[in-house]
């Protein structure tokens, strides 16, 4: 049995890289930004600390996509939120993938790359889902080795976020908090908290949130996610709850991200909402909250180009 | 040793997300005792709804035309028989109007299969690759070829492809955008359209057949004289300086030009 990671390579950052350089997005919130709103962002410039785009959505060739984005680009901080890549895959990480990303960090220059622990392809299949891998040794193995890969391809620090889950593995030999933290100091890569996965995964599991909080490595934190969810139940009529992203933040995932900011300090967090998507001023609103939250515990860091964030 | 633990988990698992009919994979556990199988019907629907969704996006009239009901079982079909290949999503869906062509629920609608390749061709058109059009001086230099002109090779933007249909598709498809009305359409006519992007809009323009035959061999390297033979061909009413005017209007052509004399 294999006690510690045999990782591949020493990665591009390494171990115990300095935790505050994963704080590359401004300190404030921000929203996705939407085909539907591309013309009103540019329209009003709306006052909001940075925008997040799904990487594979402009894996196109040209179009109003890359020419929004462009000049959107050019007023606001960017984050690349990749949705595709199977890190948690059993497969090879797809070159082809790794190489669209490449170019697309090379166009965009953004701020922040971030993807998921958690697979969406396997064989020639993409199965659109971020799908849920057992925390035991090979898994963690696998895991490290794809980051190490995909930061030496890019050559940048990336994000990892937690992800929101409905099943466990019987062969799980470590907490989700645990594989984590054994990910970050292997690879060096940063954490995204996504608050809302960590209130539906915690509720799914029969765990509790804070706990699972407080045994994260916090100083990694370059990014939070808030979103919302929806409610179901298991065969048991336990609360089963499904991170839909289509409808407000939850006012529990509210109390929860309170808690995270009065131990961190303000940091960048983005209102996720993918389905139902509201107007822009609705999201702006919802991004405001999060401000305010911030801005109750310290001032929040002010954006050049656009003054405040809040 | 923990290398056998799991042999081929996220196969057992991946085919389980596709057949509804396939018992959940082994070694999956939830914290109170409960049957899995109630939890990866979360994922199992997370896959197939968010496919369909994406289906739906690029069929919006498809859907309007056959309703959301129908559509969407139609798309489950689809999705469970053809998942997507590659992460990027925004052409999923192209092998679809051959799908609704030989799925015998469809038949009853026969315009549809037409229908959804006209809004593939738009989905094609947005996301294509920008290039820069023909300069006004270049067409000038073009249109001095004399008897040559028939030589003059043609390349259009990537964005541009042209649909020939047995059905009033384009009429169909123009009813769903307000801007006719669906009980004036007799849906057996014959319909031709050009599909292109200009600047950033998508047009469906409606052509004769002529027109999009001669696009079409244009796309496949034709020169001007046996390209315009052919849309002659294609139908008698072909006006290839119509269309030729068409095409540069919308910026559609990306180069005019007389190939090298063989002879020089």
């Amino acid at each position: 049995m294999v006690h510690s990671v045999q990782s591949t390579s020493p990665g591009i950052l390494g171990a115990g890289a300095a935790p505050g350089a994963v704080r590359l997005l401004p300190a404030c919130a921000g929203i996705g930004l939407k085909p539907q709103h591309f013309r009103e962002v540019l329209d009003t410039r709306p006052d909001i600390g940075f925008f997040e785009v799904h990487a594979e959505n402009y894996m196109v060739d040209g179009g109003p996509f890359h020419h929004y984005l462009g000049r959107i680009r050019q007023h606001y901080p960017l984050s690349l939120h990749g949705v595709g890549l199977s890190i948690g895959g059993e497969g090879a990480l797809d070159e082809a993938h790794l190489a669209r990303l490449a170019n697309l960090m090379a166009r965009y220059e953004p701020a922040s790359f971030s993807e998921h622990l958690a697979w969406s392809s396997h064989g020639e299949n993409f199965y659109n889902d971020l799908l849920p891998v057992p925390y035991d040794r090979q898994t963690l193995e696998r895991v490290c080795r794809h980051i190490d890969q995909v930061q030496e391809r890019l050559q940048r620090r990336m994000l990892l976020e937690n992800p929101s889950t409905y099943l466990e593995f019987e062969s799980s030999t470590m907490s989700e908090p645990e594989f984590l933290r054994e990910v970050l100091n292997h690879t060096g890569c940063g954490l995204l908290l996504d608050v809302n996965n960590v209130h539906v995964s915690c509720t799914n599991h029969g765990r509790d949130a804070q706990a699972y909080v407080d045994d994260l490595p916090l100083a990694a934190v370059g990014e939070v996610h808030l979103a919302g969810f929806a409610c179901d139940q298991d065969a048991a009529g336990a609360p089963l709850l499904i991170d839909s992203h289509g409808s407000p933040v939850a006012s529990e995932v509210w109390g929860l991200y309170s808690s995270v900011i009065a131990r961190l300090g303000p940091v960048a967090t983005l209102l996720e909402r993918d389905n139902n998507v509201p107007s822009l001023a609705a999201l702006l609103d919802e991004a405001g909250q999060a401000d305010v939250v911030m801005s109750a515990r310290t001032a929040p860091q002010r954006r050049a180009v656009h003054g405040a964030c809040a | 040793m923990s290398r056998a633990a799991q042999p081929g988990l996220q196969a057992a698992f991946s085919a389980a997300l596709l057949d509804p009919d396939l018992d959940a994979p082994p070694g999956l556990k939830a914290w109170n005792g409960s049957d899995p199988v109630v939890r990866l019907a979360v994922n199992r629907n997370n896959v197939l709804s968010s496919l369909i969704d994406a289906l739906a996006d690029t069929f919006p009239v498809s859907q309007a035309l056959v309703g959301e009901a129908f559509f969407r079982a139609m798309a489950s079909v689809f999705v469970r028989q053809s998942p997507p290949r590659s992460p990027i999503l925004a052409h999923y869906g192209a092998a679809f109007p051959a799908f609704i062509a030989s799925f015998s629920p469809a038949q009853g609608v026969p315009c549809l299969a037409d229908l959804a390749q006209l809004e593939v061709l738009r989905v094609r058109a947005y996301h294509a690759a920008d290039a820069a059009p023909v300069t006004a001086e270049a067409v000038s230099l073009a249109m001095a070829s004399g008897e040559r002109t028939g030589e003059l090779r043609l390349a259009l933007q990537p964005c541009v492809s042209a649909l020939v249909s047995r059905y009033a598709v384009v009429s169909v498809w123009a009813a769903h955008q307000g801007d006719a009305n669906l009980a004036h359409i007799h849906v057996d006519q014959a319909e031709s359209a050009i599909v292109l992007r200009d600047g950033l809009d998508v047009l469906v323009l409606g052509c004769s057949a002529g027109a999009a035959a001669f696009v079409t061999a244009v796309q496949q390297g034709h020169n001007l004289g046996d390209a315009a033979a052919m849309g002659a061909v294609a139908s008698t009413d072909f006006d290839l300086a119509a269309t030729l005017a068409l095409l540069l209007t919308h910026g559609a052509l990306t180069a005019l030009q007389l190939p090298p004399r063989l002879d020089a």
